[in-house]
């Protein structure tokens, strides 16, 4: 089976519709969307029916904690991500919302997990950045292969049996072999909001068959998402950030 | 968990197990056969036991990663993988030729000797290299060859794929390798830089010119990390034969730093192919080890190996191509003449690490009549490099960063297409007719090397306008 993999889309219905379209032509016949489906972008009614017709056809979907901050509270977030869930929030209906509040925090598949952040405390919303956030996460894990969010810059950590982490930035090049022996940590990247300074959009296809993961970059209208936020009166960083990637 | 002993006619996922071929301290070997599988087979198994070494398992991990990524006739085609669930195992191609001890046993080896083994090693690493592996454990007993000639490199347990996580690198502080051939870059921990295998190569040419490894082997890490400030003794130190060229290859791959050796295993084939047509600077001459006022300055204020990201290959290539210019002596005009240079000039600009080759073919009209062994073919044969060396004098190369070459062949095309192949090039610039009524009667060179050449081809014309048809 080959699972595609996208997280943190954030409203971005260009850069969702180009990954979705790319899923297809790498032959996925699972998805998964590990949440954050919601803010920033300018386009949250879209994509969230997207997410909810794909749930709908078999797909698993998870809640990002921006997905929660829209449905709840806007916790602890830094200025624009707080204007971006407050007009987010304008913008859906209570339905709508109910059904981001009520999105699974993760999902485990055969010898696989899906969370947004980590499975160290999920509600916490940890970030996977370096080795030692990867421990915390394999402290708290059994499965062979977990797939995260959250950072929205592409890593892959492994756990050998004696413990030791290995970190690990990917490009898509190739298809990197998951040996079972050890455990692994992949962390997808952004569809919606790149940060890792290349704006392509960032989602990975696991074959669960030859244990093989690759990373994918997909080219995405940049200039129609960006014009979208700032017509939207978002703030203008949300806009300009896309074409950097950062 | 993993079955601990293996013996003769056990079978493992349908592989029929031989003999022992070798008892090692990380893994053995046996000879396997399975149905329908028709070349003779090798199962590679890791000793993972108490007490064995951790490094074990981790470089067996490697390699089961890195060897399925690999192809061609200079690596052991890869067959299958076991699980460490089960039996872990590698099962690949058994190379029938022969391995390089021998060999060893009757050291020094010849000029000539050393530069063909060296070249075919070399051939060896660039095909890796292409495919974004640095071997890092380069020496002896990780060469063997074809029956057909060409060299193999085996056991890619140390080994770094630049597009797949390291998982040697985390594992371990101290670094893994083998003390007479690890690059100083490799002492300090680095693994991800393709030059280090260039540096093994220069030990291992060092070795077999002179009898002698420059560094020795040492047992310690400082005894390691010397090479990082003590420079060897020059070949010609301990064979005053050695030809100064040859000597100036092997001390350029053993340079400290990444960026004073070649950059490519592309252009030490090169060079080892014509030793004739190598550069050479005071290291070609060097008869003595540096003075010990450099090498206690080097020791207290070591040379910085310089700033390493992990470099992808193409990038590399890109930076240090090998370039075949083909300039059409027959056919041209200065102006014609002049467009070649620039561009040539322009490819030299952007990469400074760039070898020109100067190509003529002087066309003959059967292959039995052999000019060049006539007084006046050998007289036409110089003037032809004369005229060539005039073409290139006003493009400022770095010295030694072009070669001239004047073929003799019946079909111009495959002739630059046989230079092409057999020398690596990256890169084919040459020079087209302005006019398309020659060229559509008699077929175009340029039209027949660029449909055909295993590189990128630049083909320089001078614009012209077509006139409108009424």
């Amino acid at each position: 089976m080959h699972i595609a993999i996208l997280s943190d889309i954030h409203a971005n219905r260009e850069a969702f519709i180009a990954c979705l379209a790319a899923t297809e032509t790498a032959g996925a016949d699972r998805l998964v969307i590990l949440g954050d489906i919601v803010g920033y972008g300018a386009d949250p009614v879209w994509c969230l029916d997207k997410a909810r017709e794909l749930l709908a056809t078999g797909a698993v979907v998870l809640r990002g904690n921006h997905d929660e901050a829209v449905a709840k509270s806007t916790q602890s977030m830094n200025l624009n991500a707080r204007l971006a869930v407050e007009w987010t929030r304008n913008q859906l209906s209570a339905e709508d919302r109910v059904f981001l509040g009520h999105l699974p925090m993760q999902v485990a598949e055969e010898d696989r997990l899906y969370v947004h952040a980590s499975a160290n405390a999920p509600e916490a919303w940890h970030y996977m950045l370096d080795a030692d956030d990867a421990h915390g996460h394999f402290l708290h894990c059994d499965a062979a292969v977990s797939f995260c969010g959250h950072t929205h810059q592409p890593a892959l950590f492994s756990a050998s049996p004696a413990g030791k982490i290995t970190t690990f930035t990917p490009d898509a090049a190739e298809p990197i072999p998951l040996a079972p022996q050890r455990q692994w940590l992949a962390v997808m990247g952004s569809v919606g909001q790149p940060r890792d300074g290349n704006p392509a959009s960032a989602w990975a296809l696991y074959d669960t068959g030859s244990r093989e993961l690759r990373f994918h970059r997909t080219a995405y209208d940049i200039e129609a998402a960006a014009a979208k936020v700032r017509k939207a009166g978002l703030p203008e960083a949300l806009a300009e950030r896309l074409y950097g990637g950062r | 968990m993993a079955k601990s002993a293996l013996t003769k006619g056990d079978i493992i996922d349908g592989f029929v197990i031989g003999d022992l071929i070798h008892n090692g301290g990380m893994a053995r070997l046996w000879s396997v056969s399975k149905a329908g599988i028709d070349m003779p087979l090798l199962m590679k198994v890791p000793r993972i036991g108490e007490g064995d070494d951790p490094a074990a398992i981790v470089s067996f991990e490697m390699e089961q990663m890195i060897l399925p990524k690999l192809s061609g006739p200079h690596v052991p085609q890869f067959i299958a993988n076991g699980d460490f669930a089960a039996q872990p195992y590698i099962v690949m191609e058994r190379i029938a030729g022969a391995s390089l001890y021998p060999w060893l046993e009757a050291l020094p080896r010849t000029d000539a000797e050393v530069a063909t083994l060296g070249a075919k090693i070399a051939d060896a690493l660039d095909a890796i290299h292409r495919q974004d592996v640095v071997h890092l454990d380069l020496k002896p007993s990780n060469i063997v060859f074809r029956e057909t000639g060409e060299a193999v490199l085996i056991d890619y347990g140390l080994a770094c794929h630049i597009h797949m996580p390291d998982l040697m690198a985390e594992e371990f502080r101290l670094p893994y390798g083998t003390a007479p051939y690890m690059a100083p870059e490799q002492v300090i921990g680095r693994r991800t830089d393709f030059r280090s295998d260039l540096f093994a190569l220069g030990v291992l040419m060092y070795f077999f010119a002179t009898g002698k490894r420059p560094f020795g082997d040492p047992q310690r890490l400082s005894g390691l990390r010397k090479r990082l400030w003590r420079d060897p003794y020059p070949p010609r130190a301990l064979r005053p034969d050695i030809a100064p060229a040859l000597q100036e290859v092997i001390l350029r791959c053993l340079a400290v730093k990444p960026d004073w050796r070649y950059q490519t295993a592309a252009q030490i084939a090169n060079d080892l192919g014509d030793l004739s047509q190598v550069k050479l600077t005071v290291r070609a001459e060097k008869l003595h080890r540096d003075p010990w006022t450099e090498v206690i300055r080097r020791r207290f204020n070591p040379e910085p190996l310089g700033l390493h990201k992990p470099a992808v290959i193409a990038g590399q290539y890109a930076d240090a191509p090998i370039v075949l210019v083909s300039i059409d002596l027959d056919n041209t005009t200065p102006e014609r003449e002049a467009m070649l240079r620039l561009t040539t000039q322009r490819i030299i600009e952007t990469s400074p690490q760039a070898r020109i080759a100067c190509l003529n073919i002087q066309r003959i009209n059967r292959v039995a009549l052999d000019t060049s062994l006539d007084d006046a073919g050998h007289n036409k044969h110089v003037a032809r490099l004369v005229q060539l060396k005039g073409w290139a004098q006003p493009i400022k190369a770095p010295e030694g960063a072009i070669t001239y070459h004047v073929i003799e062949a019946v079909n111009p095309a495959d002739a630059i297409l046989d230079f092409a192949r057999s020398n690596k090039v990256d890169h084919i610039v040459m020079g087209a007719r302005d006019s398309s009524t020659l060229r559509s009667l008699i077929g175009s060179v340029a039209g027949e090397v660029a449909a055909e050449a295993p590189c990128t081809v630049t083909v320089v014309r001078k614009r012209y306008s077509i006139p409108p048809t009424d």
